[in-house]
């Protein structure tokens, strides 16, 4: 356990690790995007097509239906990316990521508020002026900017107590959304046999890496394109930044050092969740998984994440009056709903 | 060039006397100003502006839209204040301040001045920040007003007059802190060769104040906290601000709980005690039990922790009903009575509408004079006579009428200017000054404070929700000892 010199507050707590989901959240769905636009490039289909799987990706098919209707390339962009409606859109993210962040502005370095600060000016001008062909641009340097805070993040800032709540939240985040990058591709792609196995297919699976930047170093550690290797990169690879392994562990070691608990007796709920899910991960037989369904076993982990999500809020988050807070949630709270399941 | 076209308007200008010269402790700076290349002013201008908005130094303006953030404009051109003058000024803030903490702990145990009848009861009876929950309260060290704000403006007859005490909770130093450090880095140069009194020390001295408060019995460093409303306040900034400057933690009113009259904070790990909080929200929504039922930001039981003597406030509750501007008219008074000394620093003389000879003076002479609610701040709820349409004026004629205890009149005073950039060249502004005042053990004035300026061409009103904007203030040294200055 860390002693602090100064304890964290619950509040503060809670809100250094939903910044970092936001953020985190933010450069992956720009990296959907930018991936989909180079993607659909290659592809003899009609565009629509390959759209509506970004919105089911990022859980929000309910609520784009009702916005937009159909899918198209320009509304589901503007949908993911400016969207201020979309609780989920990029433009979404960076905003509940500043108010965050503004509301710990003494936990976290000045670096790291200036950094959140620009990217959100940046997206209100690229909001108010993006044009289709600039698009790519746009994305990249949100992307980019996202990961700048990740570095400034890491040069200025304590490795304290609050930091590992913040990395404790950028992992799940990143976790859940590799879960559901594959689990739409995979679930897209099975239905259509016809197209397994060629080139085409091929191109999905390669965007499916190039999605959580995984593509080279995949490459680099299985060779060719085969859906089963993909899956078993991506989800029990230990290296992999992006992998659910990798991510699950990360954040279960910042938890551990959170708690301070002895490896054989876990003071926490949450922690006992994120062990049990730490050993199944390593014991995963991903033949077994394929054969009964990979579908039934991302959404089984999404279900286990969330459960960890409601636990760590029992454990650490949660103030005594809460009641009183909740009328009061709309004015000084940022809501911070996890992702509908897709 | 920038300063060509400048004229004084027959206003009392800080950097120029009435012929048009430069005042003597400006003139160092002019130079360095003229000396610079064409162009270079404005460039620094839009970095300091830059700079501000990606620091993220913003307000946030009421009933905007939601969210809605400006940065409060700042004007490179400093107003400077000589030695000599900041000397007076300190003397008669120290001397202000210990009369109105005098006054306030009367007013909350003897009442000894009514009783003497200096001031009428019914004033206090009826003053809006008058709070009965606080009488008989012992804060620690006998301290009611640990930071004060107090506005004092210049007139055309080059006298300095205090408009306002400012003793709930005043806001602004942050711009201050942060102004000079911006001017230190867009503008450097300037620096050389005046001797600038330091502001830099405000935080530490602060947080001197705050822990010399701590109730008796706490051990060690004590706990001190900042209580803010939250992020949608419109002083935000300022409270997240000083927390980082001193190193103490920031809290909401739902990070708190009381239980047995000792105040909590809810961290990761469980409750812990805390001492001191320099609270920035108002008496009314600082604990539902004891004041307004409905506050959502306050600490139920934060007053009767606080008066079992378990936690210190800064600002104390209750030190407000000094700040209603009825009260303020018997400053004087007030100085004379628990001080028996003379006033240093002088009020604006003002008319009470609810004496009847004031009140028919001042209802025929509303397009002279300016008129203020009471218990209004921020540039609410006032008359100013010669901007005014007659339809306003008609409107303020009423609100006098049915409650005549609620307004009081000054004449309008012709507040001085400082030289201010206005697109290319400069212009003169209006401005007013607020030194920020710290009470603990003893009174400290910073040497400075938040010079404001009106940024509208004509306008009095100086206001950051009124198109104010802020300059740095410029302390000179005293000359140093056997050395011509």
């Amino acid at each position: 356990m860390i002693r602090e010199r100064r304890p964290l507050l619950s509040r503060v707590a809670d809100s250094v690790y939903w910044m970092a989901r936001y953020i985190e959240r933010a450069e992956n769905v720009a990296r959907f995007i930018g991936v989909n636009l180079h993607l659909q490039l290659d592809l003899p289909l009609a565009p629509a097509h390959q759209w509506q799987p970004l919105i089911d990706t990022a859980g929000d098919t309910e609520i784009f239906k009702e916005r937009y209707g159909e899918a198209s390339e320009e509304n589901v962009i503007r949908f993911l990316a400016f969207d201020d409606e979309n609780p989920n859109s990029i433009f979404s993210c960076l905003r509940y990521a500043r108010e965050n962040a503004r509301s710990v502005r003494e936990t976290i370095s000045s670096e790291m508020w200036e950094q959140i600060n620009s990217i959100y000016l940046q997206i209100q001008l690229q909001r108010a002026s993006a044009q289709d062909d600039s698009l790519p641009e746009v994305l990249r340097s949100i992307r980019l900017s996202c990961h700048m805070f990740q570095g400034i993040t890491e040069a200025t800032m304590r490795h304290d107590e609050a930091w590992h709540f913040l990395r404790l939240g950028r992992m799940m985040e990143r976790a859940d959304k590799t879960s559901r990058i594959l689990d739409v591709k995979y679930f897209i792609l099975l239905p259509s046999p016809v197209n397994v196995g060629t080139p085409y297919d091929d191109l999905h699976w390669a965007a499916v890496l190039k999605s959580v930047s995984g593509f080279e170093t995949y490459r680099k550690q299985r060779g060719r394109i085969s859906p089963r290797q993909i899956v078993e990169f991506l989800v029990t690879d230990r290296e992999f930044p992006r992998a659910i392994r990798h991510c699950v562990d990360m954040a279960g070691e910042s938890l551990s050092v959170i708690t301070g608990s002895a490896a054989h007796e876990l003071k926490y709920p949450s922690e006992r969740l994120m062990s049990v899910l730490r050993a199944e991960l390593g014991e995963i037989q991903v033949e077994t998984v394929v054969r009964s369904g990979l579908h039934e076993y991302l959404d089984g982990l999404q279900t286990k994440m969330n459960a960890i999500g409601d636990s760590l809020k029992q454990d650490f988050f949660a103030l005594r009056h809460e009641e009183r807070t909740v009328n009061r949630s709309s004015q000084s709270q940022w809501q911070k709903s996890e992702s509908a399941p897709a | 060039m920038l300063f060509d076209s400048y004229q004084t308007q027959g206003f009392h200008d800080e950097m120029f006397d009435a012929t048009g010269n430069p005042r003597p402790e400006a003139r160092l700076l002019l130079e360095t100003i003229q000396s610079l290349d064409e162009g270079q002013l404005l460039r620094s201008q839009r970095a300091a502006e830059r700079l501000l908005l990606q620091m993220g130094i913003t307000f946030n303006v009421y009933g905007d839209s939601a969210g809605t953030e400006r940065i409060f404009p700042f004007d490179l051109i400093p107003r400077i204040v000589r030695a000599d003058e900041w000397e007076w000024i300190d003397r008669g803030l120290k001397q202000r301040i210990h009369a109105l903490n005098e006054f306030i702990n009367d007013i909350y145990h003897g009442q000894k001045i009514l009783k003497d009848k200096i001031i009428p009861e019914e004033i206090i009876r009826s003053a809006t920040f008058y709070r009965p929950q606080c009488a008989g309260i012992n804060p620690p060290l006998g301290v009611w007003c640990h930071i004060t704000g107090t506005d004092l403006v210049r007139h055309g007859d080059g006298q300095i007059y205090v408009l306002e005490d400012n003793l709930r909770v005043p806001s602004g130093v942050s711009y201050v802190l942060e102004n000079r450090d911006l001017m230190k880095r867009t503008f450097p140069s300037v620096f050389e060769g005046l001797r600038v009194r330091p502001v830099a020390e405000y935080p530490d001295k602060l947080l001197e104040t705050l822990e010399a408060i701590a109730p008796a019995g706490c051990a060690g460093t004590p706990t001190v906290v900042l209580l803010t409303p939250g992020i949608y306040n419109s002083a935000y900034f300022e409270h997240s601000y000083l927390a980082r400057q001193m190193g103490i933690q920031l809290v909401e009113g739902r990070d708190l709980t009381v239980e047995d009259k000792v105040v909590f904070m809810q961290t990761t790990r469980g409750l812990r005690r805390v001492d001191v909080i320099y609270r920035r929200i108002d008496d009314d929504f600082m604990d539902p039990e004891a004041f307004r039922a409905d506050s959502l930001l306050g600490v139920p039981g934060l007053l009767e922790a606080y008066r079992a003597g378990n936690v210190a406030l800064a600002n104390a509750p209750g030190n407000g009903v000094a700040d209603d501007k009825v009260v303020y008219a018997y400053v004087p008074e007030i100085i004379r009575y628990y001080l028996r000394e003379d006033p240093i620093l002088q009020n604006v003389p003002t008319f009470l509408c609810w004496k009847d000879t004031d009140r028919k003076h001042v209802l025929e002479n509303l397009d002279k004079l300016v008129v203020k609610a009471a218990n209004e701040a921020g540039g609410y709820g006032m008359l100013v006579g010669p901007h005014s349409t007659a339809q306003q004026r008609e409107q303020f004629a009423q609100k006098i009428e049915a409650n005549p205890r609620n307004y009081i009149a000054q004449p309008t005073l012709a507040l001085s200017t400082v030289p201010t950039l206005i697109e290319d060249h400069m212009e003169g502004r209006h401005v007013d000054l607020r030194p920020y005042i710290l009470y603990g053990k003893d009174i400290h004035v910073m040497a400075g404070g938040l010079t404001r300026v009106a940024l509208r061409k004509g306008s009095l009103v100086v206001n950051s929700s009124q198109g104010g904007g802020s300059k740095d203030t410029w302390v000179l040294s005293p000359p140093r000892e056997g050395v011509a200055s």
